[in-house]
């Protein structure tokens, strides 16, 4: 049983991937889903509006967008209930650019994701941004066709996410306030608990599951893997060319920049800032060039305030 | 020792590289000019052809690029490096996007879709089991791939793809937008070779299949195969550059 097309296939013991609560595989197998996630690897994902700020996004050489009615900046600012954006929106932006098209939909709330999918987005967001539609349960992933991406802010809470089926993690960070310090602490979660769990011995992995409250099979891959096993972005509050070479040296394969850009002095040059950081994370010398005039960056919110919302803290 | 470059811009390039420590090849990442001398081949990985197009311009990389291919020195793209490598293709973004060319095709860069059209399938390719061994046929995983069009007639066909049935018809914008044209053909070129240059639709890095990689390092060897003799499973003992503090680990491979 090579493969149900139905999820994650453990590396370990007998190729049998220990999933009996997904509902009949689909069309699309995970590895197809993955896939997509695997070729958006080292680059910049940006939240956009409209089809205008689509294509500069597209020039400024985003590997993918995410359409939106509001970005997580105005969310934070207005208030209210933030849903699913109009589908006519996202079609028009989807017709805008030729690179692949994201979307968000409230967690829980998977009548939106079907929307979503039947209007050919090429990946559903299920976000804490918007507002909660259900406390309790996160949408089953496994039932649709087309791949989802999560949030996070620590491992247990990534290998819920892909057991439910996300092909697709990214830090919750906190969205629209420009400011770092929570992604990078959910990075720095996840990385750490694996490291802890790479050195962990075989015999404690059982009740080390059972505290993060995540399926073992899934836990014993990271373990073996070294990484979790599906590919993992960075998001919320990345705004400069060096946040996003932060959280690619922190371990991250890619970052989502939300209000970040187009809440800036200078969208198309911090867009392709952003998108050169990226690139070359690892090289002093590139990141002090592009980081060079890009006007005002977004403004910050500053998390000590208890009046801040916290997103990351709507779902477990 | 031959060294394999893989273009590092954006994209599955982590995926090529493990791929080629599986057959025991050093590989090294390549985002700059300079870092294209010395090599002995080169893969132009899947991702976004517009965003590595573009990063590939900041950097300045297209000369060169243009130049390593014109030496005849292997070059395989897959995916977005088969629109990287073709002549002309059509189905881009606005203002459209710059390429390297090379190879005497036309490519339309998004013939089978979007995300939810994206699919894997057994593939063919008789030619691989010939020169690699193994079954007739190869896992193909396309993601929002792109398809070959037409070939000029010293391009070798490797494999070809059944159009999906039940697809809303594909049009091929012409490359004035004047006039669309359906894709009548039920079969679809997937992957070729011209010479030195060989280019694939679908996605040998995301599966455990190593033959596509072998059968490109034996490219290498039919082009210089003195320099070669002494190669393989070296321990990759020149230049640990970089990221030595710890060896990157890699996504599973999903079957």
């Amino acid at each position: 049983m090579a493969s149900d097309g139905s999820g994650v296939v453990t590396v370990y013991g007998s190729g049998n991937n220990g999933a009996g609560t997904q509902l009949e595989p689909k069309s699309s197998p995970f590895s197809v889903k993955v896939g997509l996630a695997q070729m958006l690897r080292g680059g910049v994902i940006m939240d956009v509006v409209n089809a205008e700020q689509a294509r500069i996004a597209e020039e400024a050489g985003a590997c993918a967008v995410m359409a939106l009615e509001r970005v997580p900046a105005d969310i934070r600012a207005q208030g209210g209930v933030a849903r699913m954006s109009d589908p006519g929106l996202i079609r028009e932006i989807k017709r805008a650019v030729t690179i692949p098209v994201m979307a968000k939909a409230r967690i829980g709330h998977f009548v939106e994701a079907q929307i979503l999918e039947s209007i050919g987005v090429d990946y559903v967001d299920e976000s804490e941004v918007l507002t909660l539609a259900d406390d309790a349960h996160h949408i089953n992933k496994h039932n649709f066709r087309v791949p989802f991406v999560c949030g996070c802010r620590n491992l247990g809470e990534a290998l819920r996410r892909i057991r439910e089926g996300a092909a697709m993690i990214r830090t919750k960070g906190e969205a629209g306030t420009g400011n770092v310090i929570e992604a990078v602490r959910h990075v720095r979660s996840v990385m750490g608990d694996v490291r802890a769990l790479r050195s962990m011995d075989d015999d404690e992995v059982f009740t080390y599951a059972k505290s993060i409250a995540a399926p073992y099979d899934l836990v014993m891959q990271t373990k073996q893997l070294g990484r979790l096993p599906v590919v993992q972005f960075a998001a919320g509050g990345v705004a400069t060319p060096a946040d996003a070479a932060l959280m690619m040296q922190l371990g991250c394969d890619g970052v989502f920049v939300g209000s970040g850009v187009f809440k800036s002095g200078d969208p198309a040059r911090r867009a392709r800032a952003i998108v050169q950081a990226v690139t070359h994370y690892s090289d002093p010398n590139v990141l002090a060039e592009v980081s060079c005039d890009l006007g005002e960056a977004m403004v910050g919110i500053n998390l000590s305030d208890p009046k801040v919302e916290r997103f990351a803290a709507r779902s477990e | 020792m031959a060294v394999v470059g893989v273009l590092a811009l954006q994209g599955s390039y982590n995926e090529h590289m493990s791929a080629l420590r599986r057959i025991g090849v050093k590989g090294v990442e390549v985002r700059k000019p300079e870092q294209l001398q010395g090599l002995d081949s080169l893969i132009i990985p899947g991702g976004e052809s517009t965003t590595m197009a573009k990063l590939a311009n900041y950097h300045n990389l297209f000369p060169a690029l243009r130049e390593f291919v014109g030496a005849g020195k292997p070059v395989w793209g897959t995916c977005a490096g088969l629109i990287f490598l073709a002549n002309k293709a059509v189905g881009q973004k606005l203002g459209g996007q710059e390429l390297v060319g090379g190879l005497d095709c036309t490519v339309h860069r998004n013939f089978f879709g979007s995300q939810l059209q994206s699919f894997e399938t057994e593939l063919s390719v008789p030619m691989l089991a010939d020169k690699e061994g193994g079954s007739n046929t190869c896992r193909g995983v396309f993601i929002r791939a792109p398809a070959i069009l037409e070939v000029g007639s010293d391009v070798e066909i490797l494999a070809e793809c059944p159009v999906p049935s039940g697809r809303p018809s594909i049009t091929i914008p012409s490359a004035e937008g004047v006039e669309e044209e359906v894709y009548s053909k039920d079969r679809v070129i997937v992957a070729v070779r011209q010479g030195s240059i060989l280019a694939t639709a679908f996605h040998p890095e995301l599966t455990s299949d190593c033959r596509w990689h072998r059968f490109f390092l034996d490219m290498d060897k039919e082009s210089h195969p003195k320099a070669f003799s002494a190669l393989s499973l070296s321990s990759s003992s020149r230049g640990s550059e970089g990221g030595s503090k710890t060896k990157p680990f890699d996504l599973p491979i999903f079957e």
